[in-house]
């Protein structure tokens, strides 16, 4: 999906150049002077123009933040405008536009990402958990847990260093031999949903049918106490 | 039992694991002490033989050619010619220190340049209040970050001054990563007479010596000695965007993107993190810090500002971890101008507090707005800049230009403000009698001493001869960087790579009247930095004027 975007954005970001010089369009879409179907055409265009200037920030060695995080939120805007336009084929798929955001976002971090990679790797040769990568995660390459066991730190191992390759190999390609059931899950159900030996992986539910309650609490105090680490107090600490 | 241990056993890998990435989330092991070697050199006061000055450099982003470089080329014959390397040349901060005697540059080769205002003399009432330059030095030099791979730049982001304590002057400046305290001292006198040594300093032969002497002070010329005294180094993961001195004297805070530390002034290995807006999850980023100052009056509050336009006031006594706000100011978004590029808009590129601290000063892509620290719901004041590029706000966004961060300043009576803009135009607003000017920062258009014609520009409708209409505004030509005297109508702007200085000249009288600003009348009293093409003397170093 993402290569086809690619190569769609070459095509219309010539056809939409006059487009662009319109700028009136890309005032409020509910604007009465404009029309209807102008706005949804012309944001896609802005829509590519935007994912063009992700790509491009999260290139650099080490990407400028509000760059980063203010074209990430036009992306945002532009990608709410646009999900009521459905039907318009040329408009890639909303639901990807934001994960694919999200985990460019997230894996710009880019030290903590190769450091992430390699301490995951570390880590899955260490312990049997499956879901041991999930804590580490939260500021993982991916921003979100992309499957439980050492086969998906292969995965991770990609993504760490060099995130330009990320974009350039497509995430969808990079993923299809990961179990994705995770995604579908729902990390944060009640307990009573988490009690419930399931296939689906989350970041407490492999651990309730194995492990009794005391393992479960120590394992929770490791994870509060390394969130406290991860907030530098400042140099020489 | 198995499940226990592979529990433990995994708490403690994990313990480890994490132990690792906290130092790694720290960054780059500290070097105790006072930080790296000292970088600085000490460079005598340029005079009319002036030597000329040469490194040479593995330029960021050049594929690791070396060129070499020629700083400051004197009146005196070249050994080659100069091959210029314009990036380098840009201004990047301006600052005026406390008295306003000196003015302070960076620039993005990692170079400090200081002007002294001379004194007025009557022997030469033309060059009366005028500033040449008093000092140039390297402070930063470009470093490599061996754990992340990457290059820190050099660039100097700001330059604050200490306030003058004694004889000796101060100043912090910052790039990324490391912010350096710079000493700066004057030598004029000599000590001649020794009685073990002679004039050249070799040990004389004793049985020469047949009386006692008291050694004299001797007048010598003036030298201009730097040194670095503190490197304060290691406290930043991420880009630092403001340094803001205390009231107090003692202690100065760092803001990069998403936290904010203080440090004393003379501790340097160890800061204080004051606000950390980091989110937990990366994924969640959705705002940064973007600019920040202590109060001018108050040691324990400071302001800081986010890229979604909020400021938020904090209180150092509440908290040791200011990351609750004691006052958010926020103006509501006007849903007749929403668009796409709202949030990027409003994205606040700097905040200045008036010189009274009663009020704040913010400036965003289009606007500037002035605060009252009593009113959190909006600004008392807004100004449009240039409200001409409203309309072209996907142009800009395409060429990245509505991302530049302008910066803005108050004047000594906080009645006017000022602020840059493109093609090198810069703009004034009189607080008081709401006038406003356009005046425009050029080589071509300012003859030393010739009075600033106010510019304007034409958005449509009608035209005026000489207005400049929006679609040939030269964007390229930024004024991001500008500062006002603290007392007098003496303003220095920072056009690219050439630094314009300009001074209100009516008449006394009249500019002796409180609050009085022409806005008007405004005349170029000194230029500096300049390379001229042709290769030969530049603009710079001149003796006393800066004179084209």
């Amino acid at each position: 999906m993402l290569s086809k975007g690619l190569k769609r954005k070459r095509e219309e970001e010539e056809e939409e150049k006059e487009a662009l010089a319109v700028d009136a369009w890309w005032l409020d879409p509910g604007h009465p002077a404009v029309a209807q179907a102008p706005p949804a055409v012309a944001s896609s265009s802005l829509f590519d123009l935007s994912v063009l200037k992700l790509h491009h920030s999260l290139r650099q060695s080490e990407p400028d933040l509000r760059h980063l995080v203010l074209v990430v939120n036009t992306l945002r805007r532009i990608q709410a405008s646009m999900v009521p336009a459905a039907a318009l084929p040329p408009v890639p798929s909303p639901p990807e536009a934001p994960g694919v955001a999200d985990s460019l976002l997230a894996s710009s971090d880019a030290a903590l990402s190769a450091s992430m990679a390699s301490l995951l790797e570390d880590l899955s040769h260490i312990e049997g958990l499956s879901q041991a990568p999930q804590p580490l995660a939260d500021e993982g390459p991916l921003g979100r847990p992309t499957g439980g066991g050492p086969p998906s730190l292969g995965g991770l191992d990609l993504l760490g260093p060099a995130t330009g390759c990320l974009l350039d190999d497509g995430l969808e390609g990079l993923f299809e031999d990961i179990d994705t059931s995770m995604y579908d899950s729902d990390l944060w159900a009640p307990a009573a949903e988490s009690l419930k030996p399931g296939p689906v992986e989350g970041p407490g539910k492999e651990v309730a049918p194995e492990l009794d309650e005391a393992e479960l609490d120590y394992l929770m105090d490791m994870l509060v106490t390394t969130q406290a680490l991860e907030r530098p107090p400042g140099p020489g600490r | 039992m198995s499940a226990t241990t592979g529990a433990l056993g995994s708490g403690r890998s994990l313990q480890a694991g994490r132990a690792s990435l906290a130092s790694i989330l720290q960054g780059p092991p500290r070097v105790p002490g006072a930080g790296r070697a000292p970088e600085g050199r000490c460079d005598a006061m340029p005079t009319p033989g002036v030597v000329l000055e040469q490194w040479t450099r593995i330029l960021r982003g050049s594929g690791g050619q070396e060129f070499e470089r020629q700083r400051w080329p004197g009146p005196g014959p070249h050994t080659h010619p100069p091959v210029s390397l314009p990036t380098a040349d840009i201004i990047s901060t301006v600052e005026f220190n406390h008295t306003g005697e000196l003015l302070a540059t960076g620039d993005k080769g990692g170079r400090v340049v200081i002007f002294q205002r001379e004194p007025e003399s009557k022997n030469a009432p033309h060059s009366q209040g005028e500033y040449d330059v008093y000092s140039t030095f390297q402070s930063h030099e470009p470093e490599f970050d061996y754990l992340k791979s990457l290059e820190i730049e050099e660039k100097i982001n700001k330059i604050k001054w200490l306030p003058q304590q004694n004889a000796a002057h101060a100043l912090l400046a910052t790039n990324d990563k490391t912010i350096k305290l710079w000493k700066i001292t004057e030598r004029d006198k000599r000590p001649e007479g020794y009685n073990l040594k002679d004039e050249e300093g070799r040990l004389k032969d004793l049985s020469t010596v047949t009386s006692l002497q008291v050694p004299v002070l001797k007048p010598m010329e003036l030298m201009v000695e730097v040194s670095p005294r503190r490197v304060f180094a290691n406290g930043h993961t991420y880009h630092i965007n403001s340094i803001s001195v205390n009231s107090d004297c003692e202690t100065y805070m760092s803001a990069d993107d998403l936290r904010i530390n203080l440090w004393h002034l003379a501790i340097t290995d160890r800061s204080f993190n004051i606000v950390d807006i980091k989110p937990a999850n990366m994924e969640d980023l959705a705002e940064v810090i973007t600019a920040s100052e202590f109060h001018p009056h108050h040691c324990n509050l400071f302001v800081y500002s986010s890229s979604k336009g909020s400021l938020r006031l904090c209180d150092m006594r509440a908290a040791a971890l200011c990351d609750q706000h004691a006052k958010l100011f926020e103006e509501p978004e006007d849903p007749s101008n929403r668009s796409f590029f709202s949030e990027i808009i409003s994205s606040v590129s700097d905040v200045k507090f008036s010189h009274s601290g009663r009020y704040m000063l913010t400036r965003d892509y289009l606007t500037v707005k002035v605060w009252d620290l009593n009113m959190e719901a909006r600004p008392i004041e807004t100004y449009q800049v240039h409200d001409y590029l409203r309309g072209k706000l996907c142009s800009l966004y395409e060429s990245d230009c509505i991302f530049d961060k302008f910066e803005c300043a108050w004047n000594g009576s906080d009645s006017v403000i000022m602020t840059g803009a493109y093609n090198n135009f810069f703009r004034m607003f009189d607080r008081n009698t709401k006038r406003d000017v356009t005046l425009e920062a050029s080589r071509q258009s300012s003859k030393p001493r010739a009075v600033l014609k106010p510019r304007r520009v034409c958005a449509g409708g009608k035209r005026r001869r000489d207005d400049i209409s929006v679609d040939s505004l030269d964007f390229s030509k930024k004024i991001l960087h500008t500062a006002w005297h603290p007392a007098e109508n003496i303003i220095a702007i920072a056009a690219t790579n050439n630094l314009y200085i300009f001074q209100d000249k009516v008449n006394s009288e009249m500019q002796s009247r409180p609050g009085y600003t022409s806005l008007a009348c405004w005349s170029q009293v000194g230029r500096g930095l300049e390379k001229h093409p042709e290769g030969g003397e530049s603009g710079g170093v001149h003796g006393k004027t800066f004179t084209a």
